[in-house]
C-alpha cells in the first residue's frame, strides 16, 4: 500500500475551495444560477460545479447573457457542451435594445455594454427572481475585483456597495439575504490566469477554439485587431481586412475584443506565451478604456 | 527532427509540472496608514517581475498625476484600487493579491491599519498562515502594531514577520533597529507566538526585500522574500480529529444517497465506523466518492461525497465523527468575540450563529470582560472598568463572552481546531456579519445567568398519535435546520 500523504497541490486546493463554495450555494440558496460568459473561466468554473455534485446532476442552471455580438463560434460551442454535459441552459438578451439597432459601432462600447449586457442580466435575474448568481470572476484580474469578497452582497438594485461588505472569514459564508436582494458568487477569486491555463491542460476542459491562434481576418481599429465576425463590420473597415494568425486572450463581443498575432495553438504554448509576453490579460478588452476606474463603476452599477 | 522544438515543448511542461507542485502560503500584512504597507507590497510584486508592463504604463501616468511618493514610483497606486480611496490616499478594504516565485504561490490580504477598519484586519486574517506587520522605523512599536499583533495572536497565526521600515530614514541604524526589535518582543513573547522574524528594510528603495542589502550590513537574517520562501508551514490543518460538517445531501438516484462536505480536520478511510451527531446513529463508510474517481481516504480541506453501508439520515448541520473521536457537544459556550458592526451589541437580540454548515438562533448570556486591545488589560463590571452602559461591545471591540445557542452545536476549542472552532454571527434584522468568535470552551448549565430549556412538545400531553410521527418529525428537522432545536417526548 502505498504512504499516505495529506498535502494537496495548489490547484487541488484551489478546487476543493471552489467547490466547498458552490456547494455552500446550492444548500443555502432558494434559488441560485451560474452566469456563463463561455470564456476559459467560464468553462473551469462549469466544470467545477459538475465536479461538486457528482454523480448526481448540477441543481441549478447556466445562463448566458447573449449581447447579439458574440463570436458564432461561442454562441456554438455554448449550445454543444450544454447539450453533451445535459446541462439547463437558458440565454437571455435585451431584445427591445437589440430590435432597436444598438451596437458598439453605432452606440459606443459603453451604451452597448450597459444596454446589451448590465441591463439584460438586471432584468434577467429580476425575470426569474434568481437569489444567488455564480459569476467567473477572478481577484488577479482587475483592481476593484481585488478587494470584494467571495459572497458578494447586492441590494435589490443589484448594486455593489464596495465600503460596506459584509466580513468574511474563514470559510463560513453569511448568506442571509431579504427578498429582493441577492449575492453574486465567485468561486474562482482566488484563481490566477495560470492557474486556470494548468486547470484546463491538466483536467482536458473544453473551451472555445478562438483561445488557439489560426489565421483570421481581422481589421486594425484604433490599435486593436478586431475580428469581423459577421456583416455588421461598418463600411469604412471592409477594405481594411487582412489575415493573420491571431489568438484572443479573453472572449466577449467581437467588436470590443482584440485579439493578439500569435502562434501558440496548443495550451502550453499558450502558457508559454503568457509567461513571456509583457501585457495583462484585459488590455485586449475595449472596454476598459473608456475611462478611469471604470470597472468599479460597472460593477456599481450591476455588471459583473 | 524538431529537436529544439521538441526541447522547448518538454520545457513548458517541466514548468507546468514545477509550478502544480508549488505549495501556497497566504499571508496578511498590516500596518498603520503610513507604513508604507502598500508600497512593500507593490515592490514584492514588482521585484518578483509579475508586475505587467501595461499596468506599468498605466502607473507611471497615474504616479506624476497624483503619486504621493516624490520622484520614485508610487507603488501603493498599483494596489488601491478603488476610487474612493485613491482621493483620501488610504486602503480602506482587504485587497487579495496574487504572485508566485521559483518557490512558492502567494496570496497576499493587505490589510488597512487604520483604527475604524481593524475589522478588515480580521477578514484578512483569518485565512493566512503567516503575518506581516510593518512599523515606521522612526516612530517604532506603536499602539497599532501591538493591536496588530494581537489579533494575529487572536486568530492563531503562528508565523509573525515585523517588517520595520524605512530605514534608510534612520540611517540603517542597528541601534534603531535593536531597540524596536526588544521592544517588540517585550509586547509579543507572553502572546505566545511560535515564530516571530524581525527584519530592517526600506520598501521604497528595496532594501531587503528581495536581496540583502549592502546598507544593512551588520543584519544577518534573511531578506523578506527569502523568509516568505522559506518559512515552514506547519500543517495548519488538524490531521487528527476526523470532523465532517454535512454541507449537502446528494440523491441522484434511489440507490446512491451521498454526503457532502469539506473535511473541516482528521483523517477518513474507507470502512471507518462512523457516528451522525445529534442522532448518534452509526455506521460505516462504504464509499469516498469524487468527481475524478472513488478514493481510499480523504484529508482536510478534501472536499468529497461520503456514501455509508447503513441507510441513516443525515442532513446538513449534522456531523460524521469518529465514535471515539467525539467533538465537544452543547448549548453553551465561552468565546473570543471580535465586534464587527456600526451597530452596537443588542444584548437582547437573538442572532444567527454560522458555525461550520450549521445555524442556530443564539443569544449573549454574558460578557466576561473586554480586552483593551492597545494595553491587553481586562475591562469587567467586576473590575469597575466597565459599566452597565458601556457593557455591550461595539465596533472593533474584542470580548471574552458566554454564548447560548437554540439548538445543539458540535465543536471544538478554537487553538485545538479552526475549522470546528470558529463561527459568525449574524444579525437577524440587517443581515450583517455583526461578529466574529473563536471558541475557548463549553460551559456547564450550573454557569449560566440564565439557562433557557429547549422548549419541549409533549405529544401524549397534546393527544398527538404516533401516526403523525412522521410530519411532526419533519416539522421540527425544519425548525432546527432554521436554528430552532425542540425536544419532543411522549411522557
Amino acid at each position: 500500500m502505498e504512504k499516505e500523504t495529506y498535502k494537496l497541490s495548489h490547484l487541488k486546493e484551489l478546487e476543493a475551495e471552489s467547490i466547498h463554495i458552490i456547494r455552500e450555494v446550492a444548500a443555502e440558496f432558494e434559488n441560485p444560477v451560474m452566469l456563463y460568459s463561455i470564456g476559459k473561466d467560464s468553462s473551469v468554473m462549469v466544470r467545477l460545479a459538475e465536479k461538486a455534485f457528482a454523480p448526481g446532476k448540477v441543481p441549478f442552471p447556466l445562463m448566458h447573457i447573449d449581447s447579439k455580438w458574440k463570436f458564432k463560434e461561442m454562441i456554438q460551442f455554448r449550445d454543444e457542451y450544454a447539450r453533451k454535459y445535459g446541462w439547463n441552459l437558458i440565454v437571455e438578451s435585451n431584445m427591445e435594445a437589440f430590435r432597436a439597432g444598438v451596437g458598439p459601432f453605432t452606440h459606443g462600447s459603453k451604451v452597448h455594454t450597459d444596454l446589451m449586457k448590465t441591463q439584460a442580466l438586471l432584468h434577467a435575474l429580476d425575470k426569474y427572481k434568481f437569489d444567488a448568481a455564480f459569476g467567473g470572476a477572478r481577484r488577479d484580474e482587475e483592481k476593484s475585483r481585488a478587494k470584494e469578497r467571495i459572497f458578494s452582497f447586492r441590494n435589490q438594485f443589484h448594486q455593489w456597495d464596495p465600503k460596506n461588505q459584509r466580513p468574511e472569514l474563514w470559510d463560513i459564508y453569511n448568506a442571509r439575504i431579504r427578498k429582493g436582494e441577492s449575492i453574486r458568487v465567485f468561486p474562482l477569486s482566488n484563481w490566477t490566469e495560470l492557474d486556470i491555463w494548468q486547470y484546463i491542460r491538466l483536467e482536458q476542459i473544453p473551451i472555445v477554439p478562438l483561445y488557439f491562434a489560426k489565421v483570421r481576418p481581422v481589421v486594425n481599429i484604433d490599435g486593436q485587431l478586431i475580428m469581423p465576425d459577421d456583416d455588421r463590420l461598418p463600411e469604412k473597415y471592409r477594405d481594411k481586412i487582412e489575415y493573420k494568425k491571431i489568438r484572443f486572450r479573453t472572449l466577449g463581443c467581437w467588436p470590443l475584443t482584440g485579439a493578439i498575432e500569435s502562434e501558440a495553438d496548443t495550451i502550453e504554448k499558450i502558457v508559454e506565451e503568457m509567461m513571456t509576453t509583457t501585457k495583462s490579460e484585459r488590455t485586449t478588452r475595449v472596454i476598459d478604456f473608456d475611462q478611469e476606474a471604470s470597472m468599479e463603476e460597472k460593477k456599481r452599477e450591476g455588471y459583473f | 527532427m524538431d529537436t529544439e522544438q521538441n526541447n522547448n515543448k518538454l520545457s513548458i511542461e517541466e514548468f507546468l509540472r514545477r509550478d502544480e507542485e508549488k505549495d501556497l502560503l497566504r499571508f496578511l500584512t498590516a500596518g498603520s496608514v503610513d507604513d508604507g504597507k502598500s508600497t512593500l507590497i507593490g515592490r514584492l510584486l514588482f521585484d518578483s517581475k509579475k508586475i505587467y508592463e501595461d499596468q506599468l504604463d498605466a502607473l507611471e501616468r497615474d504616479s506624476k498625476r497624483m503619486g504621493n511618493a516624490g520622484d520614485h514610483i508610487d507603488y501603493a497606486l498599483l494596489l488601491d484600487g478603488l476610487k474612493a480611496e485613491r482621493e483620501q490616499g488610504i486602503t480602506i478594504d482587504v485587497a487579495y493579491r496574487y504572485f508566485s516565485t521559483n518557490k512558492r504561490k502567494f496570496i497576499i490580504a493587505d490589510t488597512p491599519g487604520h483604527e475604524q477598519y481593524t475589522r478588515n484586519m480580521i477578514t484578512g486574517g483569518s485565512t493566512a498562515n503567516l503575518a506581516v506587520i510593518l512599523v515606521d522605523a522612526r516612530t517604532g512599536v506603536i499602539t497599532q502594531t501591538r493591536r496588530h499583533s494581537y489579533l494575529v495572536s487572536l486568530l492563531g497565526i503562528k508565523h509573525v514577520v515585523l517588517a520595520v521600515n524605512k530605514m534608510d530614514l534612520v540611517g540603517f541604524s542597528k541601534e534603531v533597529f535593536d531597540r524596536i526589535v526588544a521592544d517588540y518582543h517585550d509586547f509579543i513573547d507572553p502572546l505566545g507566538i511560535p515564530d516571530v522574524q524581525c527584519i530592517p528594510l526600506s520598501a521604497l528603495d528595496g532594501d531587503n526585500v528581495v536581496e540583502h542589502s549592502d546598507r544593512t550590513p551588520w543584519y544577518e537574517g534573511p531578506s523578506l522574500l527569502e523568509f516568505l520562501e522559506t518559512v515552514h508551514i506547519a500543517n495548519d490543518h488538524n490531521l487528527t480529529d476526523f470532523r465532517y460538517p454535512v454541507q449537502y445531501v446528494l440523491r441522484p438516484n434511489l440507490d446512491f444517497r451521498g454526503f457532502c462536505a469539506k473535511v473541516a480536520s482528521g483523517v477518513v478511510r474507507k470502512g471507518d465506523p462512523v457516528v451522525a451527531l445529534p442522532s448518534g446513529k452509526t455506521s460505516r463508510v462504504k464509499s469516498i466518492v469524487t468527481y475524478d474517481g472513488e478514493l481510499d481516504y480523504a484529508f482536510p480541506p478534501q472536499c468529497v461525497t461520503l456514501t455509508l453501508e447503513d441507510e441513516i439520515d443525515v442532513s446538513r448541520g449534522e456531523m460524521l465523527v469518529h465514535p471515539d473521536n467525539l467533538p465537544l457537544v452543547g448549548r453553551n459556550f465561552e468565546a473570543m468575540l471580535v465586534w464587527m458592526d456600526e451597530e452596537r451589541m443588542d444584548t437582547d437580540k437573538s442572532f444567527f450563529l454560522k458555525q461550520t454548515t450549521n445555524t442556530s438562533r443564539c443569544r449573549v448570556d454574558s460578557i466576561k470582560y473586554k480586552v483593551d486591545v492597545n494595553t491587553m488589560e481586562q475591562l469587567s463590571l467586576e473590575n469597575g472598568r466597565l459599566t452597565a452602559d458601556t457593557l455591550p461591545m461595539e465596533l472593533n471591540q474584542i470580548a471574552r463572552v458566554v454564548l447560548t445557542t437554540s439548538k445543539e452545536l458540535f465543536f471544538d476549542p478554537y487553538v485545538k481546531n479552526k475549522a470546528t472552532g470558529s463561527f459568525i454571527l449574524i444579525d437577524p434584522i440587517t443581515n450583517n456579519t455583526s461578529a466574529v468568535g473563536m471558541i475557548i470552551d463549553r460551559v456547564e448549565d450550573k454557569d449560566m445567568h440564565t439557562t433557557e430549556e429547549l422548549p419541549v412538545l409533549d405529544l401524549t400531553r397534546l393527544g398527538i398519535g404516533p401516526e403523525h410521527d412522521e410530519a411532526i418529525a419533519r416539522a421540527v428537522k425544519e425548525l432546527e435546520r432554521q436554528g430552532i432545536g425542540i425536544k419532543v417526548v411522549r411522557s
